[in-house]
């Protein structure tokens, strides 16, 4: 079956039967059965057990650095960081041109037509984060304006995060607006709403933000900002992909999963890849529809490359600081 | 009153300042030199050197910026504490080499006192190894020794505390990082040793250690990319040739088996081996 994620039509709320009024959602959202916590944990944990080695293992590991969003958000950035990190991002492993090139590379706001440039010609795309990253806590229309500057100067992709203050005060019509305007703002650009599952306390909590992200048009739901300790964990992301599961098989839309900040070693990496073909199947192995927001990440997943292309153990000099 | 059961000991690695089994869960028997049964110990895989590396390599920054005096003070510490354990040591000794509790005792008490020599080299080696040279020019000029990284110890096969103490001893007091293999038939010396360096002041995974076989374990740490040097003490001729080839693919310093007697004033060699030279020309009055 051919898979692409879809524009989100915006009646995808309609379809179920879901009305966006703060009741309806309400309603609908405390309906959706309850996360087994214990069963979660549990289901993670023997998941992680999986062994995967050598060929498949190589596979992974090339999967893995394609499904990479290259991150970079400190307030230290500068024109010249985004320039090296691009450099990487097109070409990972400048000793081995086998290495795939990632995803896309994320940047703030300001640093978008930077990284555009620097990415010019490369199937690399640019991310953006948006809307008052990493809180989230400014009015509408700055977060709108933060969204359409980010679109104009050339993002293919905007991070988006929702405002948790709401989403745990009740206000799911609030968030579910934001996400439908930013959406909107975003034009042809792929919008990612981060939940920030680290604020959100439960299970049940990331399970109705996913559903109520998904049903405001999302294109994909991230974990976390990154600037959250816990960021993203194997549990989290299971709740999250059941969720995208379940709201395929409700409308048919496909919706991609992002975990992000935390992921630090390729064999994590290789733990949440094993996590979604268990629990959406291999059509979520692209990078397509499952990326890993990380900065780290990628140095690990060279060297476990080097490793199986040398047959030695290769070190942290082999690679870039950052 | 019932017979007391014997408390049975299994000699565990140390990596990053834990005592990990093996992750392979292997373990051989290592007996005293009439062949009797004395202790399990864990026989180390190529993933537990692959983690002692890691650990090394983690350890590294912050040892090497420590202060010389600092380090010195540090491994006079670790020295304090061997001394409070000299009976175990000489027994441990006395099982493995077979030798009278004199040699024995003779054999601990120079290991303490190498460690302590070594311990007083760390302040002091940079003014005899470093030098302050002449140039053609309004410039100073000074040669620094700054540590090289990740060093891999295979200990001497022969001498199972003194041997390990004269080839650990100046790695650390360099500044440089250890992942040692012990002597395969008599490691527990070496493991009672990390049980004293665990107590004591040295960071975690600044020395980690492997036992079980340096022919399995070593080629893996001389082609590692993130060793940065190798001892070959404990390696007999066959495997030296083998590991100086591997060590060759990332230029390793390479020190190959030097059949020393441990016994012997050891002098500045194996100081000034785990270096690196760093030279910088300063100009004056600018």
């Amino acid at each position: 079956m051919q898979v692409t994620p879809s524009l989100a039509p915006p009646d995808s709320a309609a379809l179920l039967g879901v009305g966006s009024s703060q009741t309806d959602l309400r309603r609908f959202l405390h309906s959706l059965p309850g996360v087994d916590q214990v069963g979660a944990e549990a289901r993670v944990a023997a998941l992680g057990t999986r062994s995967i080695k050598t060929t498949a293992k190589a596979y992974a590991i090339d999967l893995a650095i394609r499904m990479v969003d290259l991150t970079t958000l400190e307030g230290s950035d500068t024109p010249g960081k985004v320039a090296a990190l691009c450099a990487k991002a097109r070409r990972p492993d400048p000793t081995d041109n086998s290495a795939p090139s990632v995803a896309a590379v994320c940047v703030y706001n300001d640093l978008v037509g930077i990284a555009r440039q620097h990415l010019a010609g490369s199937e690399v795309r640019v991310a953006a984060v948006a809307t008052a990253f990493p809180s989230g806590r400014a009015s509408r229309s700055v977060r709108l304006l933060d969204t359409s500057e980010a679109v104009a100067a050339g993002a293919d992709e905007i991070d988006m995060v929702i405002d948790r203050g709401a989403f745990l005060s009740g206000a799911y019509s609030k968030v579910f607006d934001d996400v439908v305007a930013v959406k909107a703002a975003c034009g042809t650009a792929h919008l990612k709403v981060i939940l920030e599952t680290g604020e959100l306390q439960t299970y049940d909590n990331v399970r109705r933000a996913s559903w109520l992200a998904m049903l405001a048009g999302a294109d994909f739901i991230k974990t976390s900002t990154g600037k959250i300790a816990p960021a993203a964990t194997l549990p989290v992301t299971l709740v999250m992909l059941e969720a995208v599961r379940d709201f395929r098989a409700a409308t048919g839309r496909i919706i991609g999963v992002k975990p992000a900040g935390g992921i630090r070693t390729t064999k994590d990496a290789i733990k949440y890849l094993v996590l979604v073909n268990e629990t959406v199947g291999d059509d979520w192995l692209t990078p397509a529809l499952f990326r890993f927001g990380a900065s780290s990440l990628l140095n690990d997943l060279l060297l476990q490359r080097q490793k199986l292309s040398t047959g030695h153990y290769s070190g942290p000099d082999y690679v870039t600081l950052d | 009153m019932s017979e007391r059961i014997d408390v049975r000991r299994t000699a565990k690695l140390f990596i990053a300042g834990a005592f990990p089994r093996s992750e392979s869960g292997r373990t051989y028997e290592v007996n005293d030199h009439l062949g009797a049964f004395v202790a399990n110990a864990a026989l180390a895989s190529r993933k537990d050197a692959r983690d002692a590396v890691v650990a090394a390599r983690a350890a590294f920054p912050k040892w090497s910026a420590a202060t010389a005096y600092n380090r010195g003070q540090v491994l006079y510490r670790v020295a304090e504490l061997l001394e409070g354990r000299v009976e175990q040591f000489v027994s441990e000794v006395r099982a493995a080499e077979g030798v009278t509790a004199k040699r024995a005792t003779a054999q601990v008490t120079a290991a303490i006192d190498r460690w302590v020599w070594y311990a007083g080299w760390a302040d002091k080696y940079a003014q005899v190894v470093g030098s302050s040279n002449p140039v053609a020019g309004p410039y100073f000029n000074f040669s620094v020794p700054e540590p090289t990284g990740v060093v891999a110890i295979l200990a001497p096969q022969e001498s199972s505390l003194l041997g390990l103490v004269s080839t650990l001893a100046p790695v650390l007091a360099s500044g440089n990082a250890a992942v040692v293999v012990a002597a395969r038939l008599m490691p527990l010396p070496a493991v009672s040793l990390t049980e004293v360096l665990a107590t004591s002041d040295v960071p975690a995974g600044v020395v980690n250690l492997l036992t079980g076989s340096a022919d399995e374990i070593g080629p893996w740490l001389a082609s590692h990319a993130a060793v940065n040097a190798i001892d070959l003490a404990g390696a007999d001729e066959d495997l030296a040739i083998i590991l100086e080839r591997e060590a060759a693919g990332t230029l390793k310093r390479v020190l190959r088996p030097t059949r020393e007697d441990w016994k012997t004033d050891p002098g500045l060699q194996r100081l000034s081996q785990w270096v690196e030279i760093k030279t910088v020309w300063h100009p004056i009055g600018g």
